[in-house]
């Protein structure tokens, strides 16, 4: 692909404008505007039931809103830029083959040919610390290493932007700490993050801005050191305070 | 009339001598329900695959009428089959009648709805699973089809098992198009019944153990394949 292509390709923001979701008569997104991107980790936290995963589901294409717009770098969501936004989601759902063939799947699909995938594949499991497991069922694989094999496949599609459903809520700590470096990494080549967590520690190590969300709104979308330490949000304090929102 | 145990006597020295005959007729039941089962799946699993992940308004009519036609009686399609092939049906002039081929249509006909819903079935539970996770790869049409049957392919084993039992087994489609005629349309099933009807109930115990030897046999090769494939887990394909 050549180099003007994928930088016009680029998808460096991911806006929502007026975005309404409903179903059975009950309003289940209602946001003005969300504009996400510009924070290298932007964290979503919220109550479950909040909204989070629907926000992001919809924001990766995956819904489409009853009401509003999703733009990935200004324009709609398109196939050709599909595998510019990645969704690791909260279980991995990963094909019944190797660990390393269920890479080289997703390069083949987004076009690369099969000796390069093969290449990147073994690369991408490399980087991931995964050598050991790459011909492995990705069946007989650990939760945790299900889903460091999902975020391996998710990065060596070279996304511009990643979203993390709770990705490392049934994950054991070591696998999580190995998923945080990785994810580190690839945000120092560029990589924008929004993750939904229920992990403030987590929220803290990785994120730059925080959004929380409350019954299908965006309460407060700050930078990290504002939310936790200034903010005077009367719901993000009580949040904070570890108060159960209703 | 033979007691039972002089005709499973004669049965077993049978089956041990193997002769020509005995091979003609289980090589030609084979041929005809593996070939059948063939057509079926190249039928069945691509239409069973759409019928699981398509939002056509069709869709509810053509579950129902696969479902239906899974317990076709298969007298009814051997008739049916027979029409049409006769000289006066529309595909008479392909003078197909009495041949191999004729019970290889009507065994399709009887195997494809249960491949189709079989296929379905495997497929919708799949879907489900990996829905978003296609949709975010960026899978679509053909190639969502195919991946999901190969993601299914243990299933779809159990589907072919499925429909070559149907199609081993069966012989009121066969011997109506067929004609069980001696050398070119004899098989097992139809033997059994014309072998059992004049008496001679060594060969047909004979066949009828062979059969049932058979349906053993596939159902451990496809068990053991299962367990192979589960172990590898790795494919080219998709």
């Amino acid at each position: 692909m050549a180099d003007s292509q994928s930088v016009s390709m680029r998808v460096g923001t991911v806006v929502g404008e007026s975005l309404q979701l409903e179903r059975g008569g009950r309003c289940l997104l209602d946001l003005p505007g969300i504009s996400l991107g510009q924070a290298p980790c932007t964290a979503i936290v919220g109550p479950n039931g909040a909204g989070k995963s629907l926000l992001v589901r919809t924001l990766c294409a995956l819904m489409v809103p009853d009401r509003g717009q999703v733009l990935w770098a200004g324009s709609a969501p398109d196939a050709r830029r599909r595998h510019k936004v990645g969704l690791l989601l909260q279980r991995p759902v990963l094909l019944r083959r190797s660990a390393l063939q269920n890479v080289v799947y997703a390069l083949r699909l987004a076009g690369v040919s099969a000796p390069q995938a093969r290449r990147q594949g073994i690369d991408a499991l490399q980087a991931a610390g995964l050598d050991a497991i790459i011909d492995v069922p990705a069946q007989r694989l650990s939760g945790g290493e299900q889903q460091r094999v999902a975020l391996a496949r998710a990065l060596a599609l070279k996304p511009d932007m990643l979203f993390l459903d709770e990705a490392t809520a049934n994950v054991d700590p070591a696998s999580t700490l190995m998923i945080e470096q990785q994810l580190s990494v690839a945000m120092e080549s560029g990589l924008r993050l929004v993750m939904i967590s229920h992990d403030v520690g987590q929220v803290r190590r990785l994120a730059q801005e925080v959004v929380l969300m409350h019954n299908g709104q965006v309460v407060e979308q700050s930078p990290c050191a504002f939310f936790f330490n200034q903010t005077n949000n009367p719901v993000s304090r009580r949040w904070l305070a570890g108060e159960l929102l209703v | 009339m033979q007691s039972f145990s002089d005709a499973l006597l004669e049965a077993l020295s049978l089956i041990i001598a193997f002769d020509g005959d005995l091979q003609e007729i289980i090589l030609l039941s084979l041929k005809v329900s593996l070939c059948a089962v063939l057509a079926g799946a190249v039928i069945g699993f691509p239409l069973g695959a759409w019928l699981a992940i398509t939002r056509s308004r069709l869709r509810p009519v053509l579950v129902t009428l696969t479902s239906a036609m899974m317990g076709l009686p298969p007298v009814v399609v051997g008739l049916v089959v027979y029409l049409l092939l006769s000289n006066a049906g529309v595909l008479g002039p392909l003078q197909l009648l009495y041949t191999p081929t004729a019970m290889i249509i009507a065994q399709s006909i009887l195997v494809t709805p249960i491949l189709t819903a079989l296929t379905r079935e495997s497929i919708s539970v799949l879907d489900e699973h990996y829905a978003d996770q296609l949709t975010l790869l960026g899978v679509t049409g053909w190639r969502r089809l195919r991946t999901l049957l190969w993601e299914a392919r243990h299933g779809l084993l159990t589907a072919v098992l499925a429909g070559f039992g149907r199609a081993i087994a069966e012989v009121g489609a066969v011997i109506i198009v067929g004609g069980n005629i001696n050398h070119v349309t004899r098989v097992m099933t139809t033997t059994i019944a014309l072998e059992t009807s004049k008496g001679n109930l060594s060969l047909a115990l004979g066949l009828g153990i062979v059969l049932v030897m058979m349906a053993l046999m596939v159902n451990a090769a496809v068990l053991g394949l299962g367990a192979y494939m589960r172990d590898q887990g790795v494919s080219r394909h998709g």
